[in-house]
């Protein structure tokens, strides 16, 4: 069994949501983890908001962001206990933000330290 | 991890049924109120972030223990941030931000139910400017103080996402020129504006009630929220007054027959074939209630009439003392505010009275002929010999229909 992170990337991140949708997308994301953790194979997840979010640049300059300069941001991830990374798949394929057209879910392996990697 | 897992799935089963719906005006308003109602857009940032982070916070990390005060507690930091940090208000509102200089410490967001309330109230007032166009002022409170979304709103109030964007923002430019004080007189407010507020009220009801375009779940939202809005006003001693009490008790009259008007299939139905037993008691009680405290004032108002006409028709017994009574209330509703709508129902309870052939010839005589209840209500009055005319109000009713099932219901009725 390795552990994998699926990598939420959003088009739009500052879209303009209802409370009402909010509550509909959030319910949907918990419903997702509750179906991972009911086979013990969630590990943990984080979201990441924007509020305070900055980025440093090469020549150490810092600026407010990922704002404005890119198109896609990262809004969040978890990490799932697979056999496979096709298991690993089959779990980012019912992540709800996959619901927003252009968004992806980034699957990636993490090193085990195990001399594998 | 399991465990946190199931624990998280058990706590957002009891996520409050619209929690962030109720939190988003109660904290939309707060925050306006605090740094006034031309920044509008500003306390709805803070608010949508502050849902953001819910969404990114509660989703992998479970509910809080008091979600309600992690929004509170959330908004606040965010408000006090946004006003640290943001260049742009500083100069928009420099004598706020200089007090805040002194007393940064001391910065803070009242979000007590009280104030919260009040402030909500406060913003009824101000959104239900007659200057404002009616659609721009129920397209400001379904944002403001029902949290809907653009989507949402264009579906209520039947236009394009476009056009109630534009609308929007329109409405809330007119809110930035005028700049209206949040902090006025009540006392003065109900004076000069009470009405106003029952009226948009009143046509907000209206909107979801009769509409024969809306599905049923927006119907009964858009009924809700006109009812919620309102008994805003019958929580406040001042704007308590007796044409509050009777437009309330008009809302809880007509919302008893929801589930009753309209079949799972999503058919209307029409009053005489209602069944009667799943007309919703509690709320005509309270109408009843509301009613009654209603009467005995100096006032008469058309909320008054069409309460007691809608009190009519929630009782069950059908007899010819109950249609004498509902033909009286119409009378004297046409009397004071004379429509098209109050004549034409006013020929149903008249067939209840003189017979169908009177109230036939009433009917035929109001120039109704573009509204699909008054073809359909003169298919349904006019003589069981009369084929030809039966069948001619029934394909007029059929150009008029917007709905499919209740097209097909009608095309049943022609063959």
């Amino acid at each position: 069994m390795k552990e994998y992170m699926l990598i939420f990337r959003h088009q739009d991140g500052q879209a303009v949501a209802s409370p009402e949708q909010i509550q509909v997308w959030m319910q949907q994301t918990m419903d997702w983890i509750a179906g991972i953790a009911a086979q013990d194979k969630f590990v943990r997840g984080m979201g990441l908001p924007f509020a305070d979010a900055r980025v440093v640049h090469w020549d150490k300059s810092v600026t407010n962001g990922p704002f404005g300069d890119i198109k896609e941001t990262i809004g969040g991830a978890v990490v799932v206990r697979a056999e496979s990374v096709d298991e690993a798949v089959e779990f980012a394929k019912g992540c709800p933000v996959l619901q927003g057209e252009g968004n992806t879910v980034e699957v990636r392996c993490l090193a085990s330290n195990d001399g594998v990697h | 991890m399991h465990d946190d897992a199931a624990s998280q799935e058990s706590k957002s089963a009891e996520l409050i049924p619209h929690l962030f719906r109720t939190e988003w005006r109660k904290m939309t308003s707060v925050l306006c109120r605090r740094f006034g109602i031309a920044q509008l857009d500003l306390a709805e940032d803070i608010v949508s972030e502050v849902f953001l982070s819910a969404l990114e916070s509660w989703s992998y990390n479970g509910l809080p223990p008091n979600p309600t005060a992690w929004l509170y507690a959330v908004a606040k930091n965010k408000a006090l941030n946004r006003v640290r940090r943001d260049r742009i208000f500083h100069d928009r509102v420099q004598p706020f931000v200089e007090e805040l200089k002194n007393e940064e410490t001391s910065f803070d967001v009242d979000f007590s139910p009280i104030h919260a309330e009040n402030s909500q109230l406060r913003m009824l007032f101000v959104i239900c400017d007659p200057a404002l166009p009616l659609l721009s002022q129920q397209s400001l409170a379904l944002r403001v103080l029902c949290g809907f979304g653009l989507d949402e709103i264009s579906t209520a109030l039947l236009c394009s996402v476009e056009a109630a964007s534009k609308r929007l923002l329109r409405a809330k430019e007119l809110l930035r020129q005028q700049q209206p004080d949040l902090e006025f007189s009540i006392e003065e407010a109900v004076h000069s504006r009470l009405e106003a507020v029952l009226s948009s009220l009143y046509l907000l009801f209206s909107e979801g009630y009769h509409s024969d375009t809306h599905e049923r779940v927006i119907r009964e939202e858009l009924c809700g929220e006109a009812m919620r809005l309102c008994s805003l006003l019958l929580a406040h001693p001042l704007c308590n007054q007796a044409s509050t009490k009777a437009l309330y008790a008009l809302m809880c009259f007509q919302a008893s027959r929801f589930a009753a008007r309209q079949s799972s299939d999503g058919e209307i139905i029409l009053y005489d074939q209602q069944d009667r037993s799943t007309w919703d008691a509690h709320l005509i009680s309270e109408g009843a209630r509301l009613l009654h405290e209603a009467r005995g004032g100096e006032v008469l108002s058309r909320y008054h009439i069409e309460a007691a006409i809608a009190f009519q028709y929630t009782q069950a017994e059908d007899n010819a003392e109950k249609w004498q009574n509902v033909l009286s209330l119409y009378d004297l509703l046409l009397q004071q505010h004379p429509s098209i709508i109050a004549a034409t129902n006013r020929c149903y309870a008249l067939s209840k009275v003189k017979g169908t052939a009177t109230a036939y010839q009433v009917l035929t005589q109001l120039p109704g002929e573009e509204d699909l209840y008054y073809q359909l209500l003169c298919a349904d009055l006019c003589a069981e010999d009369n084929a030809q005319q039966r069948k001619s109000h029934l394909e007029k009713a059929l150009q008029l229909c917007k709905r499919e099932k209740d097209k097909l219901r009608i095309q049943a009725r022609l063959q």
